[in-house]
């Protein structure tokens, strides 16, 4: 068609035009079109990837304090990350704007010429520290950032903001006697809690005490009392290290004797008890450091090794907590220094003796960074409210600061995958629950359970789709008469049409309360409806022939009809004596009371039927083309050489269609995954790892029907849902292509026949 | 026997049961659908009978039959029923027993043995009211203004004639909270945006700040005036009230303000039944719902389902066409040819859910967000397009249905016969009128069966549509009257999601379910008549064909 008529002027020439425009333009939109599909998946990829990328240490740089003196003792950020905190150790608090440097205010504490002998830090969040003195008290510190608005709106419409940082004293400001003896407090810890604080301290001549103290103010007076007492707690053997006050004050934890840890049970502060020591490291080995990760439950516990273990108490069966190694991290690559908590994840920053940083997070049991800022020690560290800025002291050379980038610690093969020992729980487990009230609450975002409830859910449906799909599209393709054929093929085949909203609906409202009624009749019926069909089929075999052969063949499926439905009302009603005879009159109440197996009354049964049905046209419609495409030739050879139908079809008929019925099950396994609005309505939706067919289940795509217009958009649970979704798209877009090139190569084959 | 077995005889026979057992299930869920369906219209006798309570007294039931299920007497007698009867299974009636307000549940399970005989006394007045669901019980007065006007027997139709005047006053109100007062805040906060605009790009001068002032007053005036009428309306709506007497034998008042239809089922004759039939399933089709969406109609998702499909097929149609007609007849016809259409096929399959997570993710958050900031920073922090809506959720369904369209289109534009291109040619037509002018319109019956299935896949699509535009109950309709009368960034409601909602997300399970069934068998007559539609479309166009195929 290269003739050369593009030259030609006049009316050949705009046709010739319009002709290469019509092209260009369906070639471009085409193209486009073909593009923006597969933007999905680069889509969806795109939000997935951050989640496993490492965090990120950005912008390190020495920041020179202005005026700064002295040991640096405690840092601390405020959650605008603009201005952060040094406490040093001449008992001088500064606050100073953490991108230059410069000093805002600058406030000598009220020590009343005591020496500091000690120093702790409260919980991150609670935002107290304290000092502990040679005359045997403390004074406790808070700092408090107040927020103004100013007026004056920037130019994205948003008001200024101006925050005053200032110090208060939660305890009043003059230091309380811990210790009456009036020894120096030699270790120290403490936290503060709206109007209870406590304090934990170790004097001079080794005497651990606790202090209790709280404000009380009367709502009409306004007045308030001070109020506190001081309780030894039993001595304990050894060299006694770090003090651990949980943030709820409920514990303390000891470190002592270069490797043991002891636990206090303080929830009765008058009547303190050590419940157990532990040895959490082998012999030769020195706790260096120690810190509770954010929520208070968690030890992490550093070694002059380097080793990194986590630690909490678990309760047994006869409810005695006991402390627990839970898990180890990647070792340090020297003396484990420092160990700073994030404020309200379960991120935790370790430094070694040589000046190495290692990020981790607990859950996850992740190492997330490992970096080294130099040769220098650091003896403090810090994490902004959001943890989206670090603060270190070197031990010899300036403060630094660094840009945090980890936004998405919580996932890791370990989290998604394996079983996980959360906090607060007896042993490791699968656990889907991504969101809680509380701030520092740990995720669990195990997609175990939800990938076995999809897996699960899938297989009741093929149980029930695969035999009655496939077994009817071998009898309508291949036994069934040519008008019955027309009758059953687009009925069966409709129902692919029919919404899954409309099934999902049936199935919960309708069928689950009919199964829990009639469980034992229905188990019945799936048993006797194969046994029915063998018996009618041999009852038809005794009857006279000149009665058989008036019914043409090929129609067995319609004598069958009146059967299936007989046998469905008899084993119903049958269902009832049973019932009372074996099952005290119901057999769900049975299985839940006397055999004591967990029943649900939305459970798999129900979905199997509902989604096993909704899956029945997608088998059916397949592999009743893959049967009767099978060359009339070969079956006609066979009946010729004598072959009886059945084996004609056994061995000549399945044997050519057998790849088309794998793809056919591998398009109805690909629906079976995906469905969402089936399993969300016909099951519990909890997330389960359990093989009955009497409890429920919560699939991938339940999941993200339900979660994600809740799930805040770009974290990690956000991120994870659509993870979900990346997966089910790869499956099923892997499954139906294996699908579709099995039947490629089959038609092929007919074709070559 | 054994020898029996080997013919094989047995094994046809199973396979036969496979092929009645599919199709007794598939038919057994037309029916059901159908049936309970059906009936939801039909009024319902309602039945008195007297009740031993588990207490021993006795008392009066009135109400509506809804279900009989058979149960075990011991189970009944496990809660605390004191029933004399020696067989072990017996009946138990669900009976509505309406009057929520009144008696705090107005569904009660009862067992036959503790029911008396039943009656249908023709004087049991229904009333269907905006709250509360249903009443029964018997008319005792019709007062006005709380004076007694008629009582007994001429109550009845001086009830009626005061209902007739009670629901064109209430439709007033309704109209006029709608239309005026609706219109005065939608122009009010047309206004705030407008100002905020200016403020936003710094040109809000003094004068311009008092126009605005001014303006703002003018509506507020016209506001107060559309409120006092409206004030005005239901004052007079709530002049009549009616007294009822309930099962328990209390006598309670209940305005006419609150009564959506009285009527007496048990007095009813056939034609009188039809009548009310066509009534209620022209209520369903029409009207709002009510009593969060247990009752009423289900207007707004008819329309919101529809206003979806078309957009997108608006969207879906040239992109698919589009899309085939490169792939059939320009694209080179390699193994990537190949790869792209198996793989076009098989987004056919990929869950629908991906495509809705994509769509909040790319459509809302991305597109949306960047909209918002780009044409409307007037309303941040408020999203306008950063919200799904109706759009979002048409474009979603839109690539949904993409594959389906494409794989029509390209099946029709291969049946088209090489001889009917070559005649083309070889009369000088170009490649572009070849197409344009022979091929396409040969294959559009092709591309009108892929439109309906498109078209019939999305109005049952549910999973994608609940992230990305679908709520329980929006407030309007994405056409209105205000400016600019259409609007997309709206959410809607939906005929699958509704159905998902009622039957799973009301607090009344009980008393919504038959209105489910009777959405289930409308989206089941639209889909299976879309698609019969589509299946007789394609079998017309293969023997158009067959007979063009010797030509």
């Amino acid at each position: 068609m290269d003739h050369d008529i593009s030259k030609a002027g006049g009316y050949t020439g705009w046709r010739m035009t319009k002709d290469r425009l019509f092209r260009s333009v369906m070639t471009f939109g085409g193209l486009s079109v073909l593009i923006a599909i597969s933007l999905i998946f680069f889509y969806l990829a795109s939000v997935v990837v951050p989640l496993f990328m490492p965090a990120q240490l950005e912008r390190v740089r020495p920041l020179e304090i202005h005026g700064a003196s002295g040991q640096t003792l405690h840092l601390a950020v405020e959650e605008q990350a603009r201005i952060a905190l040094r406490a040093d150790d001449r008992g001088e608090v500064a606050f100073f704007a953490l991108d230059s440097g410069q000093v805002l205010k600058r406030e000598p504490l009220p020590l009343e010429a005591g020496g500091i002998s000690a120093f702790a830090a409260g919980d991150p969040a609670r935002r107290v520290f304290a000092y502990g003195l040679d005359d045997g008290r403390m004074l406790m510190v808070g700092a408090e950032y107040g927020v103004e608005f100013r007026d004056t709106a920037d130019v994205l419409g948003k008001p200024e903001r101006i925050i005053t940082p200032t110090l208060v004293y939660p305890m009043g400001k003059a230091p309380v006697q811990v210790d009456v003896q009036g020894r120096a407090l030699r270790q120290l810890s403490v936290q503060h809690d709206g109007e209870r604080s406590a304090a934990a301290a170790l004097t001079a001549d080794g005497r651990i005490l606790l202090l209790d103290h709280s404000v009380r103010t009367n709502p009409i007076t306004g007045e308030s009392r001070q109020e506190s007492t001081v309780s030894p707690l039993p001595p304990l053997p050894g060299e006694v290290g770090q003090l651990l006050l949980s943030v709820w004050q409920n514990d303390l934890y000891v470190v002592h004797d270069g490797r043991f840890v002891s636990h206090y049970d303080i929830a009765d502060k008058q009547a303190p008890r050590l419940t157990q020591t532990v040895a959490v490291a082998p012999e030769g080995e020195t706790v260096t450091a120690a810190a509770l990760l954010s929520g208070g439950i968690s030890l992490i516990l550093g070694t002059d090794r380097g080793n990194l273990s986590q630690w909490f108490l678990v309760r047994d069966e006869d409810n005695v907590k006991h402390l627990t190694a839970i898990r180890g991290f990647e070792p340090m690559p020297g003396p484990v220094r420092t160990i700073a908590p994030e404020h309200y994840r379960k991120v935790f920053l370790a430094t070694s003796a040589r000046g190495d940083v290692n990020l981790y997070h607990a859950t996850a049991h992740r190492q997330l960074l490992s970096r080294s800022l130099g040769s220098s020690a650091m003896n403090v560290a810090a994490f902004a409210p959001r943890a989206d800025v670090l603060l270190v002291q070197q031990e010899q050379g300036p403060l630094l600061t660094a840009a945090v980038l980890n936004d998405f610690p919580e996932v890791s093969f370990h989290s998604l995958w394996e079983k996980v020992w959360y906090e607060g729980y007896p042993e490791p487990e699968h656990v889907w629950q991504s969101s809680a009230a509380v701030s520092d609450f740990e995720p669990k975002l195990s997609l175990a359970p939800l990938t076995f409830g999809t897996l699960k859910a899938a297989f009741y449906a093929m149980l029930l789709a695969v035999p009655l799909a496939v077994m009817g599209a071998i009898f309508t393709a291949y036994f069934m008469s040519p008008r019955m054929r027309g009758l059953v093929k687009p009925s069966i085949e409709i129902m692919e049409a029919l919404p899954t909203v409309i099934l999902g609906f049936l199935a919960g409202l309708w069928l689950a309360p009919v199964i829990d009624r009639n469980l034992a009749g229905v188990l019945l019926a799936i048993l006797m409806l194969p046994i029915s069909f063998v018996i009618t089929a041999f009852l038809w075999d005794l009857l006279p022939r000149a009665l058989v052969e008036r019914v043409r063949p090929g129609w067995q499926a319609a004598l069958l009809i009146p059967v299936v439905i007989a046998v469905i009302y008899v084993a119903l009603q049958l269902g009832k004596p049973i019932d009372i005879a074996f099952f005290d009159g119901s057999m769900a109440r049975w299985i839940e009371n006397d055999l004591g197996w967990s029943y649900e009354q939305r459970n798999s049964l129900v979905v199997g039927i509902a989604m096993g049905f909704a899956v029945i046209p997608y088998v059916f419609s397949i592999s009743e083309d893959a049967v009767f495409s099978v060359p009339k030739h070969l079956t006609s050879g066979s009946l010729a050489l004598g072959a009886t139908p059945w084996q004609t079809l056994f061995y000549v008929v399945l044997l050519m269609a057998s790849p088309g019925i794998f793809s056919a099950i591998m398009v109805g396994m690909g629906r079976a995954v995906g469905e969402t609005m089936i399993v969300l309505m016909a099951t519990g939706n909890t997330a389960i790892i359990d093989l009955s067919i009497f409890t429920g289940f919560r699939t991938l795509s339940a999941n993200i029907g339900v979660e994600m217009r809740e799930a805040a958009v770009g974290g990690t649970h956000y991120r994870l849902l659509f993870l979900s979704a990346l997966v089910l798209f790869a499956f099923t877009f892997v499954v139906n292509t294996v699908a579709e090139l099995v039947r490629h190569r089959l038609r092929e084959r007919y074709k070559s026949l | 026997m054994r020898k029996w077995f080997k013919t094989g005889e047995p094994w046809i026979w199973m396979t036969a049961g496979a092929v009645a057992l599919s199709l007794v299930l598939v038919y057994a869920v037309i029916a059901l659908i159908t049936v309970r369906g059906m009936v939801y219209f039909w009024p319902k006798p309602i039945i008195e009978a007297s009740y031993q309570e588990r207490d021993g007294t006795r008392s009066r039931l009135i109400g509506e039959l809804r279900d009989r299920e058979e149960v075990a007497v011991a189970r009944l007698r496990a809660m605390g029923h004191d029933i004399a009867t020696t067989e072990t299974y017996t009946h138990r009636y669900l009976i509505k027993t309406g009057n929520k307000d009144v008696t705090g549940a107005d569904f009660r399970w009862i067992p036959a043995p503790q029911l008396g005989e039943f009656s249908h006394p023709p004087e049991i007045l229904a009333i269907e009211r905006h709250q509360w669901g249903n009443f029964y019980g018997y008319l005792k007065t019709v007062r006005e203004q709380g004076r007694v006007v008629a009582t007994d027997a001429a109550a009845l139709p001086e009830a009626l004639r005061r209902q007739e005047r009670a629901i064109r006053l209430f439709r007033e109100a309704l109209e006029i909270e709608k239309e005026p007062i609706g219109a005065v805040n939608h122009r009010l906060e047309r206004l705030r945006l407008q100002e905020r605009e200016l403020q936003l790009e710094e040109r809000l001068t003094e004068a311009r700040r008092d126009e605005f002032a001014r303006k703002r007053q003018a509506l507020d005036a016209e506001y107060q005036i559309h409120q006092q009428r409206l004030n005005e309306v239901r004052r007079a709506l709530e002049r009549d009230s009616i007294t009822v007497e309930t099962m328990g034998g209390q006598v309670v008042e209940i305005p006419f303000a609150k009564i959506a239809r009285l009527y007496q089922p048990n007095a009813m004759g056939l034609g009188q039944k039809i009548g009310f039939y066509a009534e209620k399933l022209w209520e369903f089709l029409s009207d709002d719902p009510r009593e969060a969406n247990t009752e009423g109609g289900i207007f707004p998702s008819i329309f919101g389902t529809v206003m979806m499909v078309l957009l997108m097929s608006v969207v879906v149609t040239p992109l698919g066409i589009m899309a085939a007609i490169y792939m059939h007849e320009y694209a080179r016809q390699g193994p990537l040819i190949r790869t792209i259409r198996i793989s076009v096929n098989n987004l056919a399959g990929v869950p629908s859910i991906v495509y809705g997570v994509f769509g909040l993710g790319f459509f809302v958050y991305v597109l949306g967000g960047s909209i918002d900031q780009l044409l409307f920073p007037e309303a941040l922090p408020a999203p306008t397009y950063g919200s799904p809506g109706i759009l979002w959720a048409s474009l979603t369904l839109a690539i949904l249905t993409l594959p389906v369209v494409i794989v029509a289109t390209e099946e029709g534009l291969a049946r088209v016969p090489r001889s009917i291109r070559e005649g083309s040619l070889a009369l000088g037509a170009s490649k572009a009128e070849t197409l344009w002018r022979t091929v396409l319109p040969m294959a559009s019956p092709a591309m009108m069966t892929g439109l309906i299935l498109a078209v019939s896949r999305a109005a049952g699509e549910v999973a994608p549509l609940m992230l990305v535009g679908v709520v329980k109950l929006a407030p309007s309709l994405p056409v209105d009257g205000n400016f600019p009368y259409l609007h997309l960034e709206r959410q809607f409601m939906h005929l699958g999601f509704h159905i998902y909602d009622v039957g799973f997300q009301s607090p009344n399970v009980e008393a919504s379910r038959p209105l489910v069934y009777a959405t289930a068998l409308l989206l089941v007559i639209i889909i299976l008549g879309l698609n019969l539609l589509a299946i007789m479309l394609r079998n017309r166009l293969r023997e158009k064909q067959r007979g063009l195929e010797g030509v």
